[in-house]
């Protein structure tokens, strides 16, 4: 009796376990889906996603053509020991002085091809193409 | 040597040390041709200064308050030994140009510091043009805020003093795409009439921050439409054209048009196409005060010549 009651206990046991091993799973699974739902809804882990970024170094933007889809957040961050600036040609956009290793970002929430260079050495130029 | 005495030579290398560091140049006005003066030279030699004239204006360039990297981690301190320079001159001229760059990044912060410091100079009045390091603010009020009541805010002006006719572009905003400077065509036409008036028996200081001739393409060294700026200043017997930007001297005359391109107070740059662009240069440091400094202006009466002189820190 002794024996049978305590396997049924034991048997018991292994079923709760396996209850609470899905539902716990379940749970994590919910979870996760609403968290990925939360993310998708919530704007700035969507511009997370997909941030570009541009580096300026020896007088040079790279790359110097980026294409991004609309809604995309792009950073420059300038490497150079010289101040570069950002400055669209249609003036969209302007930075002021990046000195080195600061950064300034923008967001594309239009179409369009974006011709933009550094007002301090226009020779730096690039293009931003936001689909 | 000998016969230097000890003081006298002591008293010369201390100024040619300071003057090695970050001077400007003295301009003379002899025959209406205008020659720079190491201003070194003319502190230490009475009789030089004499000969050429009197002072009439000091040059100051490229002072980048605000940089504080290797290549000079004091720019406030050599141009506080530039200013000293210049206050230490025997017979002191009235004015005092500066070509531009006040600032290293048009901040707030660089220009007030800036002030402070020139406001250090024993001089009369001091005229600016804009560097493009001035104009880099997002909303490129800053300069203009500060200095822009001359040009009624439009960055170029025109001035007389002792017989000089004196012109200030501005060649830093509106870049061409191959990197060079531009005037753009309302300044030109204002130039024009400006000039229109003088007899070509004037001498003429025009003054930008941009060389006005074109030094080296690649980086921009050049304004893109001075040209036809220079075909209004051909007709006058002395003209004398003043940039900063590179940070070094190069000189060129063109029939009565002498060009000139001064000294920084801050840094010295690689010369044209050495490297990968046109920034900083370090040089080890006991170099640095010799690649810095100023360009000084003398008026020579008879006949009326403008003399100009570099000077360096030391």
């Amino acid at each position: 009796m002794l024996n049978t009651e305590s396997s049924l206990d034991y048997r018991t046991r292994r079923v709760r376990g396996r209850t609470i091993a899905v539902s716990l799973c379940a749970w994590v699974l919910l979870v996760v889906v609403s968290g990925g739902l939360g993310f998708a809804a919530e704007p700035s882990a969507t511009a997370t996603r997909q941030d570009s970024t541009v580096s300026i170094h020896n007088f040079m933007f790279s790359p110097t053509s980026l294409v991004v889809p609309v809604g995309t957040k792009v950073s420059w961050k300038n490497l150079d020991g010289e101040p570069h600036t950002i400055k669209s040609i249609d003036d969209t956009f302007r930075s002021g002085a990046l000195d080195q290793n600061d950064t300034f970002s923008f967001k594309f929430d239009k179409p369009g091809t974006y011709k933009y260079a550094c007002s301090i050495h226009p020779q730096m130029v690039a293009t931003i193409e936001v689909k | 040597m000998s016969n230097d005495d000890p003081i006298v030579t002591s008293r010369r290398r201390a100024l040619r040390c300071l003057a090695f560091g970050g001077a400007g140049t003295l301009f003379t006005l002899a025959g209406g041709v205008l020659t720079p003066i190491d201003l070194a030279l003319a502190v230490t030699d009475r009789k030089m200064t004499a000969a050429s004239g009197m002072p009439l204006f000091v040059q100051i360039s490229d002072t980048h308050i605000g940089f504080n990297k290797d290549a000079n981690p004091d720019v406030a301190g050599t141009l506080r030994q530039t200013i000293e320079l210049v206050n230490a001159m025997p017979a002191r001229p009235a004015l005092i140009l500066h070509t531009g760059d006040i600032t290293h990044l048009s901040r707030p912060e660089e220009f007030d510091s800036a002030s402070q410091l020139l406001s250090q100079l024993r001089v009369t009045e001091l005229h600016t043009t804009p560097g493009e390091h001035d104009v880099a603010d997002a909303t490129v009020t800053e300069y203009f805020n500060r200095y822009g009541k001359a040009s009624d805010r439009r960055g170029y002006y025109s001035f007389d003093h002792q017989g000089v006719h004196f012109v200030s572009l501005i060649n830093v905003l509106n870049f061409k795409a191959n990197g060079l400077g531009a005037l753009g065509q309302p300044q030109l036409e204002w130039l024009e009439a400006d000039l229109k008036a003088r007899s070509a028996s004037t001498p003429i200081v025009v003054f930008a921050h941009m060389p006005l001739w074109t030094i080296y393409e690649p980086w921009g060294w050049g304004t893109a439409d001075a040209d036809q700026a220079m075909g209004y200043l051909r007709r006058f017997g002395s003209v004398t054209v003043l940039n900063g930007h590179i940070h070094q001297i190069v000189q060129k005359v063109e029939g009565n048009i002498t060009f000139h391109t001064a000294r920084s107070s801050a840094y010295p740059q690689p010369t044209a196409g050495d490297g990968p662009g046109p920034g900083p240069l370090k040089v080890p440091s006991d170099q640095l005060p010799k690649m810095l400094g100023i360009s000084s202006v003398t008026v020579q009466q008879h006949p009326k010549m403008l003399a100009l002189t570099d000077t360096t820190l030391a």
